[in-house]
C-alpha cells in the first residue's frame, strides 16, 4: 500500500511539474454561472463564464468597442431592402475535442442552423432538451418577431431572411446568446443516451475549452489548440469564484489571481496607488436616470419637467455617490456609442431658473411629490438612496418637497411597470452598442405598454424617428436620426440623466494585452499573456 | 432507552411538518418572485411572465402548492432547481461536504479551546486569567462574523501571507473527488502539498466560524464548572487527596460537561446560520453560500429543499444530542 501511494505521488510529482511550468491565469470573478449554454441565460456572470471562452458568434464585438467585426463569419451581405443577411461562413474551425466528444468535421452551416433553429422552433429536437430551460434573450430581443427563416445555402453560406428591416439585427447577431454550438456534439451526446451533457459539458470552437467546474468554487479551461484565431497564449485559465469584493482584492493584492471583476468604489484610490496593479477602466455602456411619469399631475407640463432638471445639481451628485467613476450624462445614450450627439446642450444647474419656471407653470409655492430610488446597487448607480436624499435636498430649495419611498427590487420593477409612481430613478445597460437598444425599449410608444418606459412619454416625432432609424441600414443616415431624436428628447425632458458609470478593473502587472471590453457582458481573454 | 428514543422521535414529526411550512410561507412572503428576478431593467412581456409561472406551477393556489410540496418531500422528492435545472437534493448533496468540513472543523476548534480555556477560568476564579479568558470569549462572542473574517483575512493572508485568502484548495490541484472532503481527498490524490493546501485553506474559515461556539463553550464551561467545584462530592474528594488535577478532570468535569454537551448541540444551528456568512466571505463552495443565492434569485424549490434539509440535519443532531445527555446522566434516561 505504502509503495503505491509512493508510486501515485511520484507520478503526481511528475504530470504537475509541467503544469506548474504552464501559463496559468486565475481571474476572480463575481458569482457562478447559472449554467453553460448561454442561449438560457441573460447574465453577464454566465456569459463571462460560458460563451465568451468556449464560443464564439457569426460575428463578434471588437474588444474594446462595439464595432461589429468578423467571426465565424469572414464577411456578410444585406440586400438592398434589408431583409436578407447572408453570411459566408469560416473554413478550417474546429471545435473543442473532449474525452467524451471527438468531432468529425469541421464548423459549418449544420451547426448555424443547428444553433438557431434550437432556439427559434418550439419543435426542435433539442429545444427542450434541458427541461424547464427557455431561451430567454432570444425572446427579450424579440428575434422571432425580426426572423422569418434561416436558410442554409450551401456548407459555408447561410442567409437570415427578416420580417421587416431591422438595422440593430447585426448587432444582435454578436451577442452572447447568438452562440455557435456544436450540431455534431448534440447528435452524438443524444445517440450516446447522454443528451443532458451537451449543454453541461458545452463543445464549441471558442479560445478556450472547458476542464472542469466545481460548483461555486472553481471553472477550469484549458487553451483550444486549435483555435482558428491562433491558440491562446495562456495554456490554462481558471475562474476563481469569489462572491465579495474585499476578498477578491485581498486575493489578487495576495497575487492569489490576477484579473478581478467589479472592485468597490472604496477601494479605488487604494488600487490605482498599488504599483502591482494596474487599474483600467472604461467608460460604460450605460445610463442612470430619473423618469417622470407624465401620465400624472404636473409632469404632464413640460415646463415642470424642464424646471426639476435645472433643479438637480447633477456636479455634486456626480462627486459624491459616484466618487470619480461616472460622467454626467445629458442624453439617453452615453458618449461611446456611435450616435451621441454631442452638440445636444444640457440644462444648466440653474435653481432660480427653475423657480421662474415652475411659477410660469402656475407652481409658486412649489408641490409635493414622491420619488421612487432604487433598492439596490446597479452597476449605473452605486447608492440609490444617497442619490434620493441629495435630489430631495435640491428641490427643496426650489419649493419642490420631495417624499422618498422605495419597495424591494422586483416588486419595484413590477410597480413601476404599472405606472404607480411619479418620478422613478432607474437606468439601464446596454446589450449590444447599438443606440436602437436604448431608444426603443427605453423611450418608444411600445414600451409605454411594455414597461421598460418609465415615463411613459409617447412622442409621435420620436417615435418615428427612432422607428425610421432601425429599419435604415445605412449608419450615417441612422446617426442623423438619433441625433435629432436626442434633441426632442432633452426639449421634451422626460427624463433627467443623471451619469454613465465608469467600469474599472484591476488587473496585475504582469498581464499582458488585457482590454477591457465595450459591452460590458465578456471578459475576451484569448490574446491575454502572463509576463513571466 | 426505546421509550425514550420513541418519544423524542415523536415530537420530531410535528416540528419537522411545521418547518416546511415555515419555510414554504416565509420565502412566499418576500416581495417578488422567481419568474420577476429572473428578468432584469427589460421587465417581461406579461405572456411570457404567465406562461414561466405556468411552467414552475406556481400560477396554483398556495394551499395546492403547499400539499404538493409536502406529498414530494415525503417521497423524497425535493423538486429542480429553477435557475439551474438540476435536483435540488443533488445540489444540497455536491455542496454539503464542504460545509459538514468547515463545520466539523469549527466545532472541533471551538471544543479544543473552549472547554479547556472555560476549565481554566473556573478553576482560577476571579484572577486575571478568569478575567483575561472571559473578556476575550466576550469579544468573540461580540464580533461580527464577515467582519471578523475580513481582519483575518487582511491580517494572515495579505500582511503576513501566511495563509490562502479564500478557496478550499490551491489551484494546482485537482484531486479527484471521493468523500467531498476536501482534506481527505486531497490526502487520497497522493499529490505533493495538497493535504497541506486543503489544511491551510481551513484555518481561518475555521478560526471565524469556530470563534462564536468557541466563546459559548468557554463560558457555558467555566459556569458549569464553578456550579459543580461547589458541590460537597469534589470537596470530598479533595478531602482524600486526590491531586487538583484529577479533581477537576475527573470528577468535576464529567458533571460539568452534561449542560455543555446540550450547547454544543444547539451550536450546530447557530453554526450553520454563521456557514452562510463564512461561505460567502471565504469563497468557500458550501450550502451556505448556495441558499444565499437562492433567496436572493427566489429560487423557492431550492430555498425550500435547502433550509427542509439544514433544519433535519439540526433536529438530528439534536436528538443525538438528547440521546448523549441520557448516556452522560442517567437520570434523564429514567425519570421518577
Amino acid at each position: 500500500m505504502f509503495m503505491l501511494r509512493l508510486a501515485t505521488a511520484a507520478l503526481a510529482a511528475s504530470l504537475t511539474l509541467p503544469a506548474l511550468a504552464a501559463k496559468t491565469l486565475v481571474y476572480c470573478s463575481e458569482g457562478s454561472p447559472e449554467g453553460f449554454n448561454s442561449q438560457f441565460f441573460t447574465t453577464n456572470t454566465t456569459h463571462d463564464a460560458a460563451s465568451a471562452q468556449l464560443m464564439n458568434r457569426l460575428v463578434e464585438f471588437e474588444v474594446g468597442t462595439t464595432n461589429i467585426v468578423p467571426g465565424l463569419a469572414t464577411s456578410w451581405e444585406i440586400s438592398p431592402d434589408g431583409l436578407a443577411y447572408t453570411f459566408h461562413l469560416r473554413r478550417g474551425v474546429k471545435f473543442h475535442t473532449t474525452a467524451k466528444f471527438k468531432p468529425s468535421r469541421d464548423f459549418n452551416a449544420d451547426d448555424v442552423m443547428y444553433s438557431w433553429y434550437r432556439m427559434a422552433d418550439p419543435n426542435h429536437p433539442f429545444h427542450k432538451n434541458s427541461p424547464g430551460q427557455t431561451y430567454a434573450y432570444f425572446d427579450d430581443m424579440g428575434m422571432a418577431r425580426i426572423v422569418e427563416k434561416l436558410e442554409k445555402l450551401d456548407d459555408y453560406i447561410v442567409r437570415f431572411k427578416l420580417r421587416q428591416p431591422e438595422a440593430p439585427f447585426l448587432a444582435n447577431m454578436a451577442m452572447d446568446f447568438m452562440s455557435i454550438l456544436s450540431a455534431e456534439h448534440a447528435e452524438k451526446m443524444k445517440a450516446a443516451g447522454t443528451p443532458e451533457l451537451i449543454d453541461r459539458e458545452p463543445v464549441g470552437t471558442g479560445p478556450f475549452q472547458l476542464v472542469s467546474y466545481q460548483k461555486d468554487a472553481v471553472i477550469r479551461y484549458k487553451a483550444h489548440e486549435q483555435y482558428w484565431d491562433g491558440r491562446p497564449a495562456i495554456d490554462n485559465l481558471i475562474f476563481a469564484i469569489t462572491p465579495d469584493a474585499s476578498v477578491r482584492y485581498a486575493k489578487i493584492k495576495a497575487g492569489e489571481c490576477q484579473l478581478m471583476a467589479f472592485p468597490k468604489p472604496a477601494d479605488l484610490a487604494q488600487m490605482k496607488a498599488d504599483p502591482a496593479l494596474n487599474l483600467m477602466s472604461k467608460e460604460g455602456l450605460n445610463i442612470g436616470y430619473i423618469a417622470f411619469n407624465v401620465e400624472k399631475k404636473p409632469f404632464d407640463d413640460k415646463r415642470v419637467r424642464q424646471a426639476l432638471n435645472m433643479a438637480i445639481n447633477k456636479k455634486a451628485i456626480l462627486d459624491t455617490i459616484y466618487q470619480g467613476a461616472g460622467q454626467m450624462a445629458k442624453n439617453p445614450i452615453p458618449p461611446i456609442m456611435w450616435g451621441y450627439n454631442d452638440r445636444v446642450k444640457d440644462y444648466d444647474y440653474a435653481p432660480d431658473k427653475a423657480k421662474a419656471l415652475l411659477a410660469q407653470a402656475g407652481l409658486k409655492d412649489g408641490f409635493d411629490m414622491e420619488l421612487w430610488y432604487l433598492p439596490v446597487q446597479r452597476p449605473y448607480n452605486p447608492d440609490g438612496k444617497r442619490m434620493g436624499e441629495l435630489i430631495q435636498a435640491d428641490l427643496a430649495k426650489v419649493g419642490v418637497r420631495v417624499k422618498l419611498i422605495t419597495y424591494e427590487w422586483g416588486e419595484y420593477r413590477k410597480r413601476s411597470k404599472a405606472g404607480e409612481h411619479q418620478a422613478i430613478m432607474f437606468g439601464w445597460s446596454g446589450d449590444n452598442g447599438d443606440p436602437d437598444n436604448f431608444f426603443t425599449p427605453l423611450l418608444s410608444c411600445d414600451a409605454v405598454k411594455g414597461g421598460g418606459n418609465n415615463a411613459k412619454w409617447c412622442n409621435k416625432e420620436f417615435d418615428d424617428l427612432i422607428a425610421k432609424a432601425t429599419r435604415t441600414a445605412d449608419r450615417k443616415e441612422r446617426t442623423k436620426l438619433y441625433e435629432k431624436a436626442q434633441e426632442i428628447v432633452k426639449d421634451e425632458a422626460p427624463w433627467v440623466p443623471i451619469a454613465h458609470s465608469v467600469r474599472f478593473e484591476p488587473v496585475r502587472k504582469e498581464v499582458k494585452n488585457y482590454k477591457m471590453a465595450a459591452v460590458p457582458v465578456s471578459h475576451f481573454l484569448s490574446k491575454v499573456d502572463l509576463a513571466k | 432507552m426505546l421509550a425514550f428514543l420513541l418519544k423524542r422521535l415523536a415530537v420530531v414529526v410535528p416540528t419537522f411538518l411545521g418547518i416546511t411550512l415555515l419555510v414554504f410561507s416565509l420565502i412566499r412572503m418576500i416581495p417578488g418572485d422567481p419568474v420577476e428576478a429572473l428578468s432584469g431593467e427589460r421587465g417581461m412581456e406579461p405572456e411570457r411572465y404567465a406562461r414561466l409561472m405556468h411552467e414552475f406551477g406556481l400560477d396554483r393556489p398556495l394551499p395546492v402548492q403547499y400539499f404538493e410540496f409536502v406529498g414530494r418531500t415525503l417521497k423524497g422528492d425535493l423538486g429542480y432547481s429553477i435557475v439551474s435545472h438540476e435536483p435540488v437534493l443533488r445540489e444540497f448533496l455536491d455542496r454539503f461536504p464542504a460545509t459538514l468540513e468547515l463545520a466539523l472543523c469549527a466545532i472541533l476548534f471551538a471544543m479544543l479551546i473552549g472547554i479547556p480555556a472555560g476549565m481554566l477560568a473556573a478553576v482560577k476564579r476571579n484572577t486575571p486569567v478568569d478575567y483575561g479568558v472571559m473578556g476575550v470569549s466576550l469579544a468573540g462572542y461580540s464580533m461580527p462574523i464577515f467582519w471578523w473574517a475580513l481582519l483575518l483575512i487582511l491580517f494572515f493572508s495579505v500582511q503576513l501571507g501566511w495563509t490562502p485568502v479564500s478557496g478550499r484548495l490551491d489551484i494546482l490541484y485537482d484531486p479527484p473527488k471521493v468523500t467531498g472532503l476536501m482534506l481527505i481527498d486531497a490526502w487520497l490524490s497522493g499529490e505533493e502539498g495538497a493535504f497541506r493546501s486543503a489544511a491551510s485553506h481551513l484555518v481561518l474559515p475555521t478560526i471565524a466560524l469556530g470563534t462564536i461556539p468557541l466563546a459559548t463553550l468557554a463560558r457555558m464551561t467555566r459556569s458549569a464548572m464553578l456550579e459543580v467545584l461547589r458541590e460537597d462530592y469534589i470537596r470530598a474528594a479533595r478531602a482524600k487527596g486526590l491531586s487538583p488535577f484529577r479533581v477537576v478532570v475527573k470528577h468535576a468535569l464529567r458533571n460539568a460537561l452534561i449542560p455543555v454537551v446540550t450547547v454544543l448541540g444547539l451550536q450546530v444551528g447557530v453554526l450553520m446560520g454563521g456557514a452562510v456568512l463564512t461561505e460567502t466571505i471565504f469563497a468557500w463552495p458550501g450550502i451556505g453560500k448556495w441558499l444565499i443565492e437562492a433567496i436572493h434569485r427566489r429560487d423557492y424549490p431550492v430555498v425550500q429543499g435547502g433550509i427542509l434539509l439544514t433544519a433535519t440535519l439540526v433536529i438530528v443532531v439534536n436528538l443525538v444530542v438528547d440521546l448523549l445527555y441520557g448516556v452522560i446522566n442517567p437520570r434523564i434516561r429514567h425519570p421518577r
